[in-house]
């Protein structure tokens, strides 16, 4: 690993300046390779096949059939260059095939000499070249250096998604054996104990039970944090990350405040104790269903008839999004539909499937549900970083943009001072954390602290110009980043802080216990 | 009949089976693809009446690219609305009566000439002097400009400079469509951008041009965001469920 450093921030802009291009910038960067053990039980190869250009180029050929998305992006870009100051690890590394189109570029040429009558007989025309190993190995490297924020996406005159490439890219580079450890480890962990931790259930258990007892001396009173009930109303799945750790366990500890005030009956699950799926991240169609179904099956089990996702931003995509697709987690299956039926007439049609937190969280704030003290966060001056797969994929509420009311207005339900920052740099247009899609690895450290660049740029503006202190957020992908990057550009690692550790300080606890 | 009339003559039905059989095979690859997930970028519509609003703006004020970049905007948006413009005006050598709203505007499509290669030109400007425009070119993408800045000179050149024989030229256009064939006018203008036109036809269907069809078939753009109310299954995912259901 090249040495680096960790770029300087701006006065007085929001936005950082785009760079030239400097090409080769980041080619070093590429994460650690799966081992067999972390690819079989995905049904992977075990590592690199012998005809792995045969067999990718016969991957390929097998996406193209099945995603309409692949197909349709790989042949309509027209290189109009709209995408190139877009993406966040380009802004902060200046190496040209983080800009979208290159990156989608290194898949797009070999697509061109294989499937494409102009790239078959004039490929120095169409930019279209053969793949060889030096290809594969960009791939590998650039194709890890995307967080699959979809930022691009919305820029786009097509809606050309370079996450939707980067999943393809990454497919097929899992079909050939030369997947990225990181994400194969922790989705082998899911399949095998349930959550990406490796958490197994007595574990979790007595995390739970320790928490309940800080509860109580923090505050006197008994909050639960029940784990497998059977017959509870409402199933929360959440991230891992929020059994583990500061600050997430601090939002896990405020849903618990929030239930208990609001008098709601709930359960979390020791089988389906993962809110995140990472197989998202690798584009594996059958692996995100096998991850998505211990949820189903969690909930059938346990006869529950509401099913609420804790904070977390690609889980909240994966369970908006493809959840019902998936494992039929969700309402409005076709009569005949007898798998997503099953979990469906046990749902409460009265609720959303599933729920985020934050918009049952806010309904129970407009319904006087639960009462919020907003004085307790005084001491706080706060701004709110949208998650990009909150943002870009999915949707909170009712109404297309739900999912930056909602967060906000419980933000500003439990706290007096709140402050946005520069509006180019949040909802759709907000910039990722730089460790989403996978990339949250020590071994791909370079690409996580330059990519948070244009992120850290705009909290700068807002530190200056409003002295905020504050830095919360609904994904534990960017709360753990954002732990460890906040340093490098000079911040404090502990102004970030989940959303429901701001309503948990400020929520007033009734006598439901 | 002159080997000139009977060369472009088979050469524009040459091209015109190419442009419609090839994009009538793609478009039928993009229909017939499934979107197995729902991915639209969202904030986006939550019905189909808001989608094809959605897809309204994206075609015909191009609001993504105003929201990226104001310049590629500005001289895409040009060289579109001026081409389909022009493009209008053409249909005067189509048909005859000339129907009443092609003749009114004519006078605009005379000179949207001039925007279309214009902001062919800005296009083109940027991708020789911006650098990052400049990376991701290919020798195809100025040579798809060349070809469009080509078509509307010769074209504007016919206008404004040395007028060709338009009766005769339509004679030979309506002599294509009833297969009755006419001479085609000796003129190097006309011979020349009718050439270049047939090129763009012929790689229309096996060139970028296709993101004309495509942005009508992009997920993120033409799904509806109702995946919780709706379940949505792609055929090909629809028989997983049952080897995996209880």
């Amino acid at each position: 690993m090249a040495d680096y450093e960790t770029p300087k921030l701006l006065a007085d802009v929001p936005v950082v300046v785009v760079p030239n291009i400097k090409p080769g910038a980041m080619s070093h960067s590429s994460p650690y390779v799966a081992k067999p053990d972390h690819n079989i039980p995905l049904g992977f190869p075990g590592e690199l096949v012998e005809n792995w250009q045969e067999a990718a180029i016969a991957k390929m050929g097998d996406i193209l059939q099945k995603y309409r998305s692949i197909q349709v992006y790989l042949d309509s870009c027209v290189k109009c260059g709209a995408c190139t100051d877009k993406c966040h690890y380009f802004l902060g590394t200046a190496d040209p095939k983080n800009m979208p189109v290159a990156r989608q570029d290194l898949l797009r040429k070999v697509y061109r000499r294989y499937y494409t009558f102009a790239g078959k007989y004039f490929p120095k025309l169409v930019g279209a070249t053969d793949l060889t190993k030096e290809v594969l190995d960009d791939w590998y490297s650039y194709y890890h250096q995307c967080s699959e924020c979809r930022r691009c996406s919305v820029y786009c005159p097509y809606g050309i998604d370079t996450a939707e490439i980067s999943m393809a890219a990454r497919e097929i580079l899992d079909s050939i054996g030369y997947g990225q450890k990181y994400c194969n480890e922790i989705i082998a962990k899911v399949h095998k104990i349930g959550n990406n931790l490796g958490l197994p259930g007595p574990a979790l258990e007595a995390t739970l039970e320790d928490l309940e007892d800080d509860i109580k001396t923090d505050t006197g009173v008994d909050v639960k944090l029940p784990v497998d009930q059977e017959g509870a109303d409402i199933l929360l799945i959440t991230p891992s990350a929020d059994f583990f750790a500061e600050p997430h366990i601090d939002g896990l500890i405020g849903y618990a405040k929030v239930f208990h005030a609001a008098g709601l009956s709930w359960t979390l699950s020791s089988y389906a104790s993962e809110a995140a799926n990472f197989s998202m991240f690798i584009g594996s169609y059958d692996n995100m269903k096998r991850q998505a179904e211990r949820i189903r099956k969690a909930a059938l089990e346990l006869g529950v008839k509401r099913i609420m996702v804790g904070e977390c931003g690609h889980a909240w995509r994966a369970a908006y999004s493809f959840w019902n697709t998936l494992a039929g987690v969700g309402h409005g299956a076709a009569d005949d539909d007898k798998y997503a039926r099953m979990l469906q007439k046990q749902l409460d049609p009265r609720f959303p499937v599933p729920q985020h937190i934050c918009e049952s969280t806010y309904d129970l704030i407009q319904q006087g549900a639960i009462k919020l003290d907003k004085s307790a966060n005084d001491h706080r001056r706060v701004t709110f970083h949208d998650s990009c797969n909150v943002a870009r994929a999915s949707r909170m509420g009712d109404m297309p943009g739900g999912q930056f009311i909602i967060p906000r207005e419980v933000i500003k339900a439990a706290c007096n001072n709140f402050f946005d920052m520069a509006p180019e740099t949040i909802h759709e247009g907000t910039f990722c954390c730089g460790g989403g899609g996978g990339l949250l690895t020590d071994d791909l450290m370079e690409v996580r602290v330059k990519g948070a660049l244009p992120r850290m740029q705009a909290l700068k503006y807002v530190v200056d110009e409003h002295k905020v202190d504050t830095l919360a957020a609904i994904c534990a992908i960017c709360k753990t980043q954002f732990a460890k990057v906040l340093p490098y550009y000079d911040f404090p690692m502990h102004m970030i802080l989940s959303v429901h550790q701001l309503v948990g300080d400020a929520v007033i606890l009734g006598s439901n216990d | 009949m002159s080997f000139l009339t009977v060369t472009y003559a088979v050469l524009f039905y040459a091209a015109t089976a190419i442009l419609i059989g090839g994009l009538a095979y793609k478009i039928s690859v993009y229909a017939r693809t499934p979107a197995p997930l729902k991915i639209p970028t969202t904030p986006a519509p939550t019905t189909t009446s808001g989608v094809v609003m959605r897809m309204g703006r994206e075609v015909i004020f191009f609001e993504s690219l105003f929201k990226s970049s104001k310049w590629t905007w500005l001289f895409g948006w040009m060289f579109h609305i001026s081409l389909a413009l022009v493009l209008i005006r053409h249909l005067r050598y189509f048909t005859e009566p000339v129907w009443f709203w092609v003749s009114w505007l004519q006078p605009f499509g005379k000179y949207a000439g001039f925007f279309m290669v214009l902001g062919l030109l800005g296009l083109w400007s940027r991708r020789v002097l911006v650098d990052r425009v400049r990376y991701i070119s290919a020798p195809s993408d100025h040579l798809i400009l060349a070809l469009l800045v080509g078509i509307g000179i010769t074209g504007l050149s016919m206008k404004f400079v040395a007028h060709t024989d338009i009766v005769s030229l339509k004679a030979f256009v309506l002599g294509l469509m009833y297969f009755d064939w006419q001479p085609l006018p000796a003129d190097f203008n006309l011979l020349l951008h009718l050439l270049l036109v047939a090129v763009l036809m012929i790689i229309f269907p096996v060139s970028k041009l296709l993101h004309a069809p495509g942005v009508f078939f992009s997920p993120t753009r033409n799904q509806v965001d109702n995946p919780r109310e709706t379940r949505h299954l792609a055929p090909w995912a629809a028989p997983l469920d049952s080897s995996s259901a209880e």
